[in-house]
Parts: structure tokens; C-alpha cells; sequence
């Protein structure tokens, strides 16, 4: 609309002004078909020329140029998926593989410490065996002084008695006498003196 | 007093005479800048096609950015079947546009406001396009003219309106340009002179006004070109797709 306003405005304008000065240069000159031949001959050979190099060298290449842009994007983008996927893949891999060692790790685990249990209670019972065997001898040990001990005191008392008596009478006495007299005593005490 | 606003679309032979039997085809201004504009268009292309890296350079944004533009243009128009012509239309496209762009430059030759220069185009490109729509269709082709859930009564007055209508395409896709160009291009000189006839006092009014239609005459130098290439795509979308 007020494009339509502007030129019917312009071509009033341009009217009054033709009008007024037609008689100096005799109006439009575009009318005047004097060069109208040349401007012909000219176009169609500027315009020939620049469609027919425009179409024959530059057009295909800046089309090849637009295209090989897009074939490279669309390549790249390809490529970017596929490692994408590639990683992708590598991460479940990665995660398998992480858990596929803890469980292994686990089993592991479990097999060390049952080793390592029957191990060590195998042990124990050697030990144990051992301490066992070790406690019955030194019981038996222990036995056999208990058992002895009376008759070593016996004697000891035997000869101490002897030689107590040979002191204070000064004459010696029958050995065998003696040891009666210090086998009935401790007889008669062995409560007393050893506890059984 | 300020000169002809006319003036500047004079067109002057620059060099010698030339003859091609009784024809005159003098080099002129006009012809010079079409030349320009080609060479600009073909330097500026090919700069921006001779390298290929992946991030581009400026000019091979540039070329590449025009480039999915037009092609844009095409196929949003005409559709996937327009394509083998896209280099005529990347082409008249560029010529229009840098046409209209280098007659921004103050004592330049704005070769699009010839309405001849503007009617060669556009007849070239009616005859092609109607050449096309004839290869495609046959005689099919003039189902154009009868558009479909008319009245039959109505049909005769319908089908005059449409032949002229597609007659007259030619005529107002070259009048179109002509007449934008020329116009602003009038309008701009109009008020330089303007400026200069009010002296330093009062014109500054149209200086500013001078100011702001150059920056609309820009806008427009690139929407004609626009206009231009895109109506040819609907007249070409019209003859390779015909359903009316």
C-alpha cells in the first residue's frame, strides 16, 4: 500500500518534471529506441556469458562443495555414533568384567577362609592332641613321684632316724627295727602327711 | 538549478561506432555495466567456489549462503522438478540484483531502469517458459487458461481473462523492475537536487529524506531482483506443475 502511494506519487513527480523539461531533453530516454539494438545485442551477450560460465564451472562446484560438506558431516556424525556405541559397549564390558571379579574375588574369599578354617582346626586338633598327650605324661609324671615320694621319705626317714638314734645312745640299732617303727608311723599318718 | 533527473538514464555510446551490417551495437554506458556486473558476479563466485574447506572462508559463505538461498527459492516455488534450471534462475537472479545494487552508486548506469533491457528478460523468459510448458504438456498445457470449478456459463469470460492475464505476464514482470528502478532512482536525484536548490538553509529536510530512500532504495534494488527471480519461479512452477 504505501509502496503503491510512493510510486504513484514518483510517477506523478517524474510526469511534472518530463512536462517540464521536455522541451530541453525530450523526455524519457528509455523511450528513445535509438541504442535500443545495442542494449539487445549487449545483455544477451554479458547475460550469456555469465549464465553459461556461472552454470558450467561455478555453480557444479560450489554445489560439489555444499555437498561434500554435508557427506562430511553426515560421515562424522556416523562415526560419532558409532564410538558412541563402541564406548557404550566398553562400559558394559568394563562393568562386567567388574562384576564378574567380585564375584570371583568373593569365591575366592570363601575358598581361602574354608581352607584357612580347616587348616587351622586341623592344627588345633594336632595341637590339641599334643597338649592332651603332654598333660597324661606329666599326669603320669606327676603319678609316679606322688607314688614314690613315700617310700623315698620312708628311707630318708629311715636313715635319719638311724643316725638321730646312733647320736643320742651312740650304739647302733638294727636297720630293719627301725624301719618297722617308721613304716608303722607313717602307715598310721599317711592321711596326715600326704593327703591320700 | 538542478539537472535533469532524467538525465542519468541517458544512454551514450563510449567508444568508437561498431556495425554489424545496418544494426548499430556500440559499446555504450549501459553496455559497460552490464559487463561490470557480470564480472563482478562471475570474480565474487568464483572466489567463493575455488577453495573448498569445511569451515568456510567469507566469500565462500557468501557464495554458499546465495547459493541455498536461491535454491531455497526454487524449490519452495517450483518445487523438486525446477531444479535443471536453477542456474538460469541463480544467474538472472544475481544479474538483476547486482544490476539494480551497482546503479546505487552515485554516477553509476542503473541497467534495469531500461524497459527494454527489463523486457528482453522478460520475454525470454515467457517464451521459455511457455516452450517448457508446451514440451511438458502438449496442448494439455492450455488447460492453464480453464481453471477448474467454474461455472460453465461463466468459462468464456474466465478463460479471456486468463489469456490475458498469462499475455501480459511478460509486460508486467519487465514493468515491474523498470518502473521501481526508475522511480527510485528519479525520486533520489529529485531530492539531491532539491537539496542543492534549498541551499544550506532549508535543505537539509531533503537531505535527510535523500538519506533515508537511499537506504529504501537499497531494500528495494534487492526485493525487485527478489520479486524478479521468484515470479519466474511461479511462472515455471506453473508450466512443470500444471494443476491450476
Amino acid at each position: 500500500m504505501v509502496k503503491k502511494i510512493i510510486v504513484s506519487i514518483l510517477i506523478f513527480s517524474f510526469a511534472l518534471f518530463s512536462m517540464a523539461q521536455s522541451s530541453e531533453s525530450g523526455g524519457m530516454p528509455q523511450l528513445n529506441p535509438e541504442f535500443w539494438i545495442s542494449q539487445i545485442f549487449w545483455l544477451i551477450l554479458t547475460f550469456g556469458i555469465l549464465f553459461i560460465s556461472l552454470s558450467k564451472f561455478i555453480l557444479p562446484k560450489i554445489s560439489k562443495n555444499l555437498e561434500a560438506r554435508k557427506s562430511e558431516i553426515l560421515e562424522n556424525i556416523e562415526t560419532a555414533e558409532k564410538q558412541r556405541e563402541e564406548s557404550e559397549n566398553k562400559i558394559k564390558e568394563y562393568e562386567k568384567i567388574i562384576v564378574n571379579s567380585k564375584s570371583e574375588a568373593k569365591s575366592y574369599y570363601n575358598e581361602i577362609r574354608q581352607k584357612t578354617l580347616a587348616d587351622i582346626s586341623k592344627k588345633q586338633k594336632i595341637i590339641e592332641g599334643e597338649i592332651e598327650k603332654e598333660i597324661k605324661e606329666a599326669e603320669k609324671e606327676i603319678n609316679d613321684l606322688k607314688n614314690k615320694a613315700p617310700e623315698k621319705i620312708n628311707k630318708i626317714a629311715i636313715e635319719t632316724s638311724a643316725d638321730l638314734v646312733k647320736l643320742l645312745i651312740g650304739t647302733e640299732v638294727n636297720a630293719s627295727s627301725i624301719s618297722a617303727i617308721v613304716e608303722n608311723i607313717s602307715k598310721k599318718n599317711k592321711e596326715k602327711y600326704y593327703g591320700f | 538549478m538542478a539537472a535533469n533527473p532524467m538525465h542519468q538514464f541517458n544512454v551514450y555510446r563510449i567508444g568508437p561506432e561498431i556495425k554489424l551490417g545496418e544494426i548499430d551495437i556500440s559499446f555504450t554506458n549501459s553496455s559497460l555495466f552490464m559487463v561490470i556486473c557480470s564480472l563482478a558476479i562471475l570474480l565474487i563466485f568464483n572466489l567463493g567456489a575455488k577453495k573448498n574447506s569445511l569451515i568456510p572462508n567469507k566469500m565462500q559463505l557468501l557464495a554458499e549462503l546465495s547459493y541455498s538461498f536461491v535454491s531455497k527459492m526454487i524449490s519452495d516455488t517450483a518445487g523438486s522438478k525446477a531444479k535443471p534450471y536453477f542456474s538460469f534462475i541463480f544467474s538472472l537472479f544475481m544479474f538483476v540484483l547486482f544490476c539494480n545494487m551497482f546503479g546505487m552508486i552515485p554516477y553509476s548506469f542503473t541497467v534495469t531502469s531500461h524497459i527494454i533491457v527489463t523486457f528482453v528478460l522478460a520475454g525470454f523468459i515467457f517464451v521459455g517458459v511457455t516452450i517448457i510448458g508446451f514440451i511438458k504438456h502438449g496442448f494439455g498445457y492450455l488447460k492453464l487458461f480453464v481453471p477448474s470449478g467454474v461455472p460453465v456459463i461463466l468459462l468464456p469470460l474466465i478463460v479471456i481473462i486468463e489469456i490475458i492475464s498469462y499475455l501480459s505476464r511478460p509486460i508486467s514482470l519487465s514493468v515491474r523492475l523498470f518502473a521501481n528502478m526508475m522511480a527510485g532512482h528519479t525520486m533520489m536525484k529529485v531530492f539531491g537536487g532539491f537539496v542543492v536548490s534549498l541551499g544550506i538553509i532549508g535543505g537539509w529536510l531533503p537531505l535527510s529524506f535523500s538519506v533515508a530512500l537511499t537506504g529504501l532504495e537499497i531494500l528495494v534494488a534487492f526485493l525487485q531482483a527478489y520479486v524478479f527471480a521468484i515470479l519466474t519461479c511461479i511462472y515455471l512452477n506453473d508450466a512443470l506443475n500444471l494443476h491450476h
